[in-house]
């Protein structure tokens, strides 16, 4: 059966640039999406489905196939574009996007179109999903593997840290997390890590501040972020989200883990590739404009 | 009063059921939030253990799993006490079950007021209403341990969702030896009449039955139907009820917002009108007591039907 086909760091890059101007096309078309998280996880995804994900797009239920669940169900813009270069369908079908009649809905619907592995949009419920899948692995005997893409805010919801808990207790070592920790979520920057005027600190007040330009700034430190997986009992790496090499040496090094269930934390930027989406938290879950997408394709031009 | 020759808790029939479907070559796994014991799921988990799997007390976690179970294949059997689930997971049963119509079924115990001793918060008496507002649940609520264990054999082998509740108390068993046959929206007429009918889900089916023997002695002629399949419902017993009797009271050990009585009065407010009275429960939450105690401190009798019967009747058209 078809596997990822193996193609060179040059290429992935080539890949990931198209997969770039697909999001910023796509929301600007529907007007409206969640283009910043999409950008982030691009080299993830990238890695994943040229590189480390066994699959058939002409057998989308491949029972053997490995699964890549999308916790983060808004990044659909990066989820279809995916696919689409992928060879699920036609790169065409990307102009649907959240129009009426179209194949391709906003958030993430289970098999719709076949290949998207579950229904997402409200956070938190992706790695319990993905724990049911590698239990059922182990339970038939198939030797793929599970990996879930688990957003900063997706690590704020309590269930992930059930089903964390639960991963490591039932051993799932088919099971591994990808955390696109790019420190930015709807309204603002999770932690002081990213504060933009900050120089990383601590900040004085725990409770976060309102920036000058309306946003909120530490809504909710996540950090230590992978020391929680760990005492959790997570095998964990903590890699740049945007190296290619690094992503899928981690990926591949997840793999051959035994005992447990494995993490990769990848260090990303919201709206990675576009200048002015870059750490800015308005891009979080807004499309650019028809000006800005022209400047943006400018930016991601080969 | 009808007799009945033995009581049985409902929520003893999961287990038990699941091991022998296990055994006829079903593909059921059993996802566990630490209450196995008491909805009798551990049965399963001592005859099945690697299909067992416990998530400690985490019902999201557990509707999350099952869920990711059931899109492999697997008919994913889940259950804690109603408070729980769906009380704690009502957007993982939205979400990754209701939308997808993953195979993942819910059998919820210590659903209602009779769970008794341990007062409000344990006693679910919203559970019917959240699991109805999803659109894609078959929601079954037995009358009896006999038609418990049917209704998970349906659900079994019936694909996409389903919620059941079940009790804690040992309620009278009505279908001992009676040939009865549970199915998905079917209404059993356990006993016929003309004057008026009765509507009853779970426990209260037995006190429905008891309502109809009391106006027997009145000379009134009672039709009493188990509404255990609340999606979907028997529409043409509710409505040959309407139109054959013209006067329906319900009776479930629910808010009657949104449960049975909701659904009675959805449809014959567009279909026929007819005077419709609720026993339930209304604005107000359970508390501590015996299971019987209970029944009778909130009005869920066979008197209180009884008297509920004899005013719809009296509102009748002429």
């Amino acid at each position: 059966m078809a596997r990822a086909q193996t193609v060179s760091v040059d290429e992935l890059k080539s890949i990931a640039k198209r997969i770039r101007r697909h999001i910023v096309q796509m929301t600007a078309n529907a007007n409206s999406g969640h283009p910043g998280g999409s950008l982030s996880s691009v080299e993830i995804a990238t890695s994943l489905y040229f590189r480390v994900l066994r699959y058939d797009p002409q057998n989308p239920l491949w029972p053997d196939r490995d699964r890549f669940i999308v916790s983060k169900g808004h990044a659909t813009p990066m989820v279809y574009s995916t696919m689409a270069e992928a060879g699920y369908f036609p790169v065409e079908d990307l102009m649907t996007f959240r129009k009426l009649g179209g194949k391709l809905q906003g958030h993430t619907i289970m098999q719709k179109p076949p290949g998207v592995e579950m229904s997402a949009g409200a956070l938190g419920m992706g790695l319990s999903f993905s724990l049911g899948h590698a239990l059922a692995g182990r339970l038939d005997g198939r030797d793929y593997h599970v990996f879930c893409l688990l957003s900063d805010g997706d690590c704020q919801e309590g269930q992930t840290w059930e089903a964390a808990m639960a991963s490591a207790h039932h051993r799932a070592e088919n099971l591994i997390a990808i955390v696109d920790r790019n420190h930015i979520q709807n309204d603002g920057f999770s932690d002081y890590q990213r504060f933009p005027d900050g120089n990383g600190s601590r900040p004085q007040r725990p409770g976060g501040w309102v920036l000058k330009d309306g946003h909120t700034a530490n809504i909710m430190n996540l950090e230590p972020l992978e020391d929680k997986w760990k005492a959790f009992g997570w095998s964990t790496q903590h890699i740049d989200g945007h190296d290619f090499e690094a992503i899928i040496r981690a990926l591949e090094a997840a793999k051959t883990h035994t005992g447990g269930p494995s993490v990769v934390v990848c260090e990303t930027i919201k709206g990675k590739g576009v200048s002015f989406m870059e750490n800015n938290p308005d891009f979080h879950g807004k499309a650019p404009s028809p000006e800005q997408l022209e400047q943006a394709l400018k930016e991601l031009a080969d | 009063m009808v007799r009945t020759a033995r009581s049985e808790a409902t929520r003893t029939a999961l287990g038990p059921t699941l091991v022998r479907l296990c055994r006829e070559g079903l593909d059921i796994v059993c996802i566990d939030a630490d209450l196995g014991y008491s909805t009798s799921a551990v049965k399963f988990g001592q005859e099945f253990p690697e299909r067992f799997f416990p998530v400690g007390v985490a019902e999201q976690n557990m509707i999350g799993v099952s869920a990711g179970l059931a899109a492999c294949g697997k008919i994913a059997f889940c259950s804690s006490f109603a408070v729980f689930a769906p009380g704690h997971c009502f957007d993982q049963l939205r979400m990754a079950v209701g939308q997808p119509q993953t195979n993942v079924k819910l059998v919820a115990s210590h659903g209602g007021v009779v769970t008794g001793e341990d007062g409000a918060s344990a006693e679910a008496i919203e559970d019917l209403a959240l699991m109805l507002s999803i659109p894609t649940f078959r929601v079954i609520f037995p009358a009896d341990v006999v038609e418990a264990e049917q209704a998970i054999e349906t659900a079994a082998r019936t694909e996409g969702p389903f919620y059941m509740r079940t009790l804690r108390p040992k309620t009278p068993v009505i279908y001992d030896d009676s040939g009865y046959r549970f199915q998905l929206g079917r209404w059993d007429r356990l006993r016929d009449g003309s004057d008026v009918t009765l509507i009853a889900c779970g426990e209260l089916v037995k006190a429905a039955l008891d309502a109809a023997e009391i106006l027997a002695g009145e000379g009134i002629a009672t039709r009493v139907l188990n509404a255990s399949s609340l999606r979907p419902i028997d529409r043409e017993a509710l409505l040959g009820a309407a139109r054959e009797t013209g006067a329906i009271v319900t009776a479930e050990d629910h808010f009657v917002h949104g449960g049975l009585s909701g659904l009675v009065a959805e449809t014959l407010a567009e279909e026929n009108p007819v005077p419709l009275a609720f026993i339930g429960m209304r604005d107000r939450y359970g508390t501590s007591g015996t299971w019987e105690e209970l029944l009778e401190y909130f009005g869920l009798t066979p008197q209180a039907i009884a008297e509920a019967a004899r005013g719809v009747m009296s509102r009748k058209s002429q």
